[in-house]
């Protein structure tokens, strides 16, 4: 070996040392795998969504706009926006609220707080398929021995069969509970978070003033200072409930449940490109329109409650 | 609203407040009516107090009945499950109703588990690699280009991911990975938000330590794996194991990709059993125990990476 050439360890990594060399070395792998698992895809069901593509990713007929026409006019679909709609109507304030109300008595607690925000935060471990056995089979399973007819009985109220009948809808009930007990804990520690970033001072000028302890500190000092927490919790239990599936697939079980059982979005998008369909065309269209959606609503909410505006 | 409501902080403390009512009573009448007001104050902080806490217990064990479910049904015999009378505790614990689950050589369970462990072990891993390295180029190797390739990564934050899963699934089809390992892990390995965080998170990295390291001739590489990894395990500990809980919790992904009964995670075996014409209740809580024990355990023991995890980086997932 001439003495004059680096050994190739050292050649390597002289090349590493160029900002431009090391960067690539750096972040090449990623942005390999985020074009090929996200670009690709995305750009190829859009290109999917303009045709006729039953059964196959490399079709020929192209369709134009139909697959959007037969999304947008097909009444199972605009049905299933609707059922998001109605669902995070439901979820998203009782969850926010739940969650804000936790994390205002847990921040009270001087004993045992740890433990008690340990508990709380404890659902967080427990999957979507897990909880909904749990309801579904257990708590509200409609026979007499499941845990919420006890409870009834106690109160000699009758028993109620919960899923099993539509009118009236309780599988709702059924479906905002599982999701308040799974999510109620995770927000109240981002809440909590923000709660232990408000400074002292506030409140003592506040009480040097003259301003009472509860109703008046919460509206005026706590609430205001949360909002920048308030808008992030918000928006992205509103992603998450556009997104609601787990729930809605175990605890309503099969394709045949819709109707007169409600359905979500990605649900339908599920069973029509992934079902007995495979249909790519209208699957991939329904995704493009679900997403545009959510963009929308991220930016109009965005806009409206003022995210990202005020930094503390 | 604040801490602070105990009778002995806050500015509302009076000059009487610290005297015991006897002394009150030798003192005159303006001492005596502060002392009266205090014991008012004092009762009402107390009433308050215990309604407090008699909330939080309340809600306390509202959280933690459901997981008390799955532990009594799972241990029951069918009859118990299904008594008209309720059996807090079953009678004898029955702990073969777990041993069922891994009897026979075609345990769905059995594989189940094994299939969950690889994939979120696999998964959390290569995520904090890739992303991780990701995060570290963008922060901190100048790069005439890293602008547009960062603002490349944020733009995918726009589209939720589940909403992708229709395209994702064509691509890993057309790749022959439907019903693989490949299929359920690779994917899921460049999330954005998790190269974001890192970004965010080495932007704040002290850099002084890295001069040093410069100084010392270690290069990019050298001074990532040398100086800057070792210094920043608490946040890998605490992205990895949120990581961990999405991935062994994830259901939509892999039951688009599992398809066949052997690369089923554990959460599309349960699915399985709950979407069942008949349904073995025993067995099925059992096995619901079996798969949330693991997370339990990882929740009591990393609570606190866990909770910074999730408070540091708002949330994931």
């Amino acid at each position: 070996m001439p003495a004059s050439a680096p050994p190739l360890r050292r050649r390597i990594g002289a090349l590493l040392d160029r900002p431009a060399w090391a960067f690539w070395v750096f972040a090449g792998p990623f942005m390999i795998g985020l074009a090929v698992f996200s670009y690709i895809p995305i750009l190829w069901s859009v290109y999917l969504s303009f045709f006729e593509a039953r059964n196959t990713v490399a079709p020929s007929e192209f369709v134009g706009l139909r697959n959007y026409a037969q999304m947008l006019t097909s009444a199972a679909f605009l049905d299933s926006l609707l059922t998001f709609t109605l669902f995070a109507l439901f979820i998203v304030p009782t969850t926010v609220a739940a969650s804000l109300a936790l994390a205002l008595l847990v921040n009270r607690a001087r004993w045992a707080q740890p433990f008690l925000r340990s508990v709380y935060f404890l659902p967080a471990a427990c999957s979507y398929v897990v909880a909904a056995l749990i309801w579904k089979l257990s708590i509200f399973n409609g026979v007499r021995f499941g845990l919420a007819n006890t409870v009834l009985g106690w109160f000699r109220a009758e028993p109620q069969a919960w899923l099993s009948v539509t009118d009236p809808p309780w599988y709702w009930l059924v479906l905002v509970t599982l999701r308040l007990w799974l999510q109620v804990g995770f927000y109240m520690l981002i809440f909590l978070a923000g709660l232990q970033r408000i400074p002292a001072v506030l409140y003592e000028a506040a009480y040097v003033d003259g301003a009472r302890r509860g109703w008046s500190t919460l509206r005026h000092i706590t609430l205001p200072q949360l909002r920048t927490t308030t808008a992030a919790v918000l928006l992205l239990n509103l992603i998450a409930a556009y997104q609601a599936f787990d729930e809605f697939y175990n605890v309503l079980g099969s394709d045949g449940a819709y109707p007169p059982y409600a359905r979500p979005p990605l649900v339908y998008l599920y069973y029509t490109a992934l079902g007995s369909g495979q249909d790519f065309g209208r699957g991939t269209a329904g995704a493009v329109i679900l997403a545009l959606l959510i963009a929308i609503v991220t930016l109009l909410q965005g806009r409206l409650l003022g995210f990202g505006r005020e930094r503390t | 609203m604040t801490p602070a409501h105990g009778p002995s902080d806050g500015p509302a403390r009076t000059a009487g407040a610290r005297r015991s009512p006897a002394a009150a009573g030798r003192a005159g009448p303006a001492a005596a009516r502060r002392s009266a007001e205090h014991r008012r104050r004092r009762r009402a902080t107390l009433a308050a107090g215990v309604l407090l806490y008699t909330v939080l217990v309340a809600a306390a064990a509202a959280f933690l009945l459901p997981y008390y479910l799955i532990a009594r049904n799972g241990l029951s015999t069918d009859e118990e499950i299904t008594s008209p009378e309720w059996t807090l505790i079953p009678g004898s614990l029955q702990w073969s109703n777990i041993t069922d689950l891994f009897a026979g050589p075609g345990s769905l369970m059995a594989t189940g588990l094994w299939n969950s462990a690889v994939v979120a072990v696999l998964q959390t891993g290569g995520q904090l690699l890739v992303c991780s390295l990701a995060g570290y180029a963008l922060a901190r190797i100048p790069y005439r280009h890293a602008g547009a390739v960062f603002y490349a990564i944020v733009a995918t934050l726009m589209i939720p991911a589940a909403v992708t899963f229709v395209p994702t699934f064509v691509m890993v089809s057309s790749l022959g990975w439907v019903s693989s390992l490949r299929g359920l892990v690779i994917p899921m390995l460049f999330s954005g938000f998790t190269a974001f965080l890192f970004r965010q998170f080495f932007l704040n990295f002290p850099a002084e330590l890295e001069d040093a390291a410069r100084v010392d001739g270690l290069g990019y590489w050298g001074t990532y794996w040398r100086v800057v990894v070792p210094n920043s395990l608490e946040f890998f500990a605490a992205i990895g194991l949120i990581t961990f809980i999405g991935s062994w919790n994830a259901f939509l992904w892999p039951l688009v990709i599992a398809q066949d009964a052997e690369s089923w995670t554990v959460q599309i075996v349960l699915s399985t059993k709950i979407t069942a014409q008949t349904i073995d209740l025993q067995e099925l809580f059992a096995a619901a125990m079996v798969s949330v024990a693991p997370l339990v355990l990882v929740f009591l023991f990393f609570q606190r990476y866990i909770v910074q995890g999730v408070t540091e980086t708002g949330i994931k997932g």
